[in-house]
């Protein structure tokens, strides 16, 4: 990376921001294909005879032109966040989690239970409500770590079918009478729910500013998102989570327990899902009520903001805010005679906006690599040089098993620093290149 | 009603709600033999769907809507192709995002349009239709049911017997040796998930010009994900998938049919049976180890 004219400090955080060589070209690729993604939409509206800049002012006032517009935004900001921090522990696990929205059912239909049924006074039974809504949900997306570890199904079938086992699980509960069918004296039932779940187990408004009203949960989710950033990038816990997800070989080489690494990955974005379960019950989302239909596709839309936000917790705060924004933005949109289902295709669109540059950049600069004779640095001296520096002659390939399983006995000491040797001399080409096929793994 | 009649009748509808599984399910079960655990067949179909009607609203005519849907499955195919076997984006985040996609396009669509509702000719064979309980199953239906008919050995003999087919298992099997061996892994497979595509769209357009008739929102409502189900409910044997597909329509008909007969059974348990069935069989046949070796797993040249 050239030197830029900045400080030590300022260049330390300039690398960390770049992800790997060719991070500004990644950037630049990434605005160009989100303005396509953009005018894609626009050209839509437009195409289906509707008004492009006015769809555009209804998104913003609907979403971020007065307090009470974010107010609505960051309540969906909160479970969205937790969704999308479990999918990150999960997908860089490598056992990749797609049964979140069955998950955050599971995690309001074991908050609202508890919710229902325990007599707890005060704020006791709302921790109860989520340590519940977590414990249960944690529990259900393990099943699925269970089956893969004893019968080797596949993970990310199993986790999607049980989705549809949970939604009909939800309708099941709802509907009967002794579980958690809703107490009413006539019988006109319009659409199956439970009661509603005591105010004791509510979020409380972390104080009314200037009408902004923040809920306590976006708080929680936040501090849950920066705890695993930090347990991911900072713990022996972590580095093992990683290793496993880059080459599940090695890492068992290496003295990790594979299978239960994985499972505990899998339970922990499960619980998280659940978490955001609980706040849809139990913050003013939607009618702090158990219904079928209350996990509102938060479970699909928080694994797209961990696709968005490449698996890292930190990178997915500004990405959910951006997804909140954008629901809240739809809901009002539909007041304009736009209907809202137009942001689920913004969505997806910006979704492939930024999930592509990065591969298709990585892909491309593997090809040139490839085509390029061996490098002089081949000859280096340093033995770590020689593991990474076989790259560009091998063909096409970023992250080989092979150099795994040679990072493999140096990570068998544990600890983050001691697997990431960096060589003096090859320097950025060599340990950044590793950087940027992790990361196209991972992807 | 006699007993009978509600039988027949139950089979008829069993035999219409699995004809666009089936047809769909063939194509997945070619693209996991590939390799690919393919989850964008729910966009397929939808998009299918959706592209059946509005070409059929266009052109007065159910049939090319027909065309038009199987031509809009192969076009999901071919992005999801092109992302995951070409630029080597995680096959699963693609499905993802292609589900999402369509899905929001459709709706988004058909709110914004009117599409008048069309449907395929019948086929109604007068004396052989009065057969007792399995008559109206078999002879009076829409007559893409009856292209299935084809479809089912044409796959067969496509994944099975020809040299085409051989490959597409060598790839889904042991990528590195099929490419030691000079086939081309990931065109292999990209061709493998066009012809799941053709045969999902061809599901979708039944399910939209044949079985409805028009298109609502999100009409396939997660019959997609019920397919994949189904190939891993046949353990990777497309007959058996088939046999899968077959039960999953039959529970569903059974669903729409007992509230009318009078006979209370859990309605949440029949529609879930069809994923319980499904877990069920792969944690059962798990240890027989059916399922291609290379299942969802990505190929690249010179990895292991």
């Amino acid at each position: 990376m050239a030197t830029l004219g900045i400080g030590g400090t300022g260049q330390r955080l300039l690398r960390r921001l770049n992800p790997g060589p060719g991070g500004w070209q990644v950037g630049l690729a990434t605005v160009a294909t989100v303005g396509l993604a953009l005018g894609l939409s626009a050209l839509l509206i437009a195409v289906t005879g509707g008004s492009p800049t006015a769809s555009t002012k209804a998104l913003y006032q609907g979403s971020m032109a007065s307090p009470a517009a974010w107010s609505t935004s960051l309540l969906y900001v909160a479970p969205l966040l937790l969704v999308a921090v479990g999918a990150c522990v999960s997908a860089r696990s490598g056992f990749f989690n797609i049964g979140q929205e069955g998950q955050v059912l599971i995690g309001a239909l074991a908050g609202a239970w508890v919710g229902l049924r325990l007599a707890v006074p005060g704020p006791l039974l709302l921790v109860l409500v989520l340590l519940a809504s977590v414990v249960g949900a944690g529990i259900w997306a393990g099943l699925s770590a269970l089956m893969y570890r004893f019968r080797g199904v596949n993970i990310v079938v199993s986790t999607m079918l049980m989705t549809f086992l949970a939604q009909q699980l939800i309708s099941f509960a709802v509907n009967t009478p002794w579980l958690l069918q809703e107490s009413r004296l006539g019988r006109g039932t319009l659409s199956p729910q439970s009661n509603p779940v005591p105010e004791n187990a509510r979020l409380t408004s972390l104080g009314d500013y200037p009408n902004l009203q923040l809920n306590g949960g976006l708080v929680l989710a936040v501090v849950v998102a920066v705890v695993l950033a930090l347990v991911m990038a900072r713990t022996r816990w972590g580095f093992r989570l990683k290793m496993v997800g880059l080459n599940p070989a090695a890492a068992r080489h290496a003295g990790v327990r594979v299978g239960a690494l994985g499972g505990i990955a899998l339970a922990i974005s499960g619980a998280l899902a659940g978490l955001a379960g609980a706040l849809l019950l139990t913050s003013p989302v939607g009618t702090n009520r158990l219904q079928p239909g209350m996990s509102l596709n938060i479970g699909w839309d928080g694994l797209l903001v961990a696709l968005v936000a490449r698996n890292n917790p930190l990178l997915a705060i500004p990405v959910a805010v951006l997804f909140g924004v954008l629901r809240a933005g739809g809901s009002f949109l539909a007041a304009t005679g736009v209907p809202s289902f137009l942001v689920d295709v913004v969505k997806a669109l910006l979704v492939l906006a930024f999930v592509a540059p990065p591969v298709v950049i990585g892909m491309l600069r593997r090809r040139r690599l490839a085509d390029q004779p061996a490098t002089p640095t081949s000859t280096s001296t340093a033995p770590v040089a020689a593991a990474t520096s076989t790259r560009p002659a091998d063909t096409s390939a970023p992250v080989t098993g092979s150099d795994l399983e040679a990072a493999g006995p140096a990570a068998s000491v544990p600890g983050p620093r001691a697997a990431a040797p960096q060589p003096a001399d090859p320097g950025d080409a060599g340990t950044a290149g590793d950087k940027d096929a992790m990361e196209g793994r991972l992807a | 009603m006699s007993a009978a009649d509600n039988i027949a009748t139950i089979l008829s509808s069993g035999a219409r709600l699995t004809v666009p599984l089936a047809f769909a399910a063939c194509g997945e079960y070619v693209a996991q033999r590939a390799g690919t655990l393919n989850i964008s067949v729910e966009a397929m179909m939808l998009g299918a769907a959706f592209g059946s009607i509005a070409v059929a609203s266009a052109t007065g005519s159910a049939t090319i809507g027909l065309v038009a849907g199987a031509l809009v499955g192969v076009a999901v195919a071919f992005v999801h192709g092109i992302l995951s076997h070409r630029v080597q984006i995680n096959t699963f985040v693609v499905g993802l995002v292609l589900n999402a996609l369509v899905l929001g396009l459709t709706s988004y669509l058909i709110t914004v349009s009117t599409f008048t509702g069309h449907q395929v000719w019948q086929v109604n064979i007068p004396v052989l239709r009065d057969i007792p309980i399995v008559g109206p199953m078999l002879f009076v239906q829409r007559w893409p049911v009856y292209l299935l008919l084809a479809v089912v050995p044409l796959t067969w003999w496509l994944v099975e017997r020809s040299r085409w087919g051989l490959e597409l298992r060598a790839v889904g099997e042991n990528p590195q040796a099929a490419d030691v061996s000079g086939i081309e892994v990931n065109r292999r497979r990209r061709q493998a998930l066009l012809w799941c595509g053709l045969l999902a769209g061809l599901g979708g357009a039944y399910l939209a010009v044949g079985e409805v008739g028009s298109f609502n929102q999100n009409m396939t409502a997660g019959r997609g994900y019920l397919v994949i189900a189904a190939v891993i409910f046949g353990a990777w044997r497309l007959g058996r998938t088939l046999i899968g597909c077959v039960v999953f329509g039959l529970a569903d008909a059974m669903r729409l049919a007992l509230p009318a007969l009078g006979v209370t059974m859990n309605s949440q348990l029949l529609i879930a049976a069809p994923y319980l069935l499904a877990l069920l069989a792969m944690l059962v046949f798990a240890t027989s180890h059916r399922e291609p070796r290379a299942l969802a797993q990505p190929f690249q040249r010179g990895t292991t």
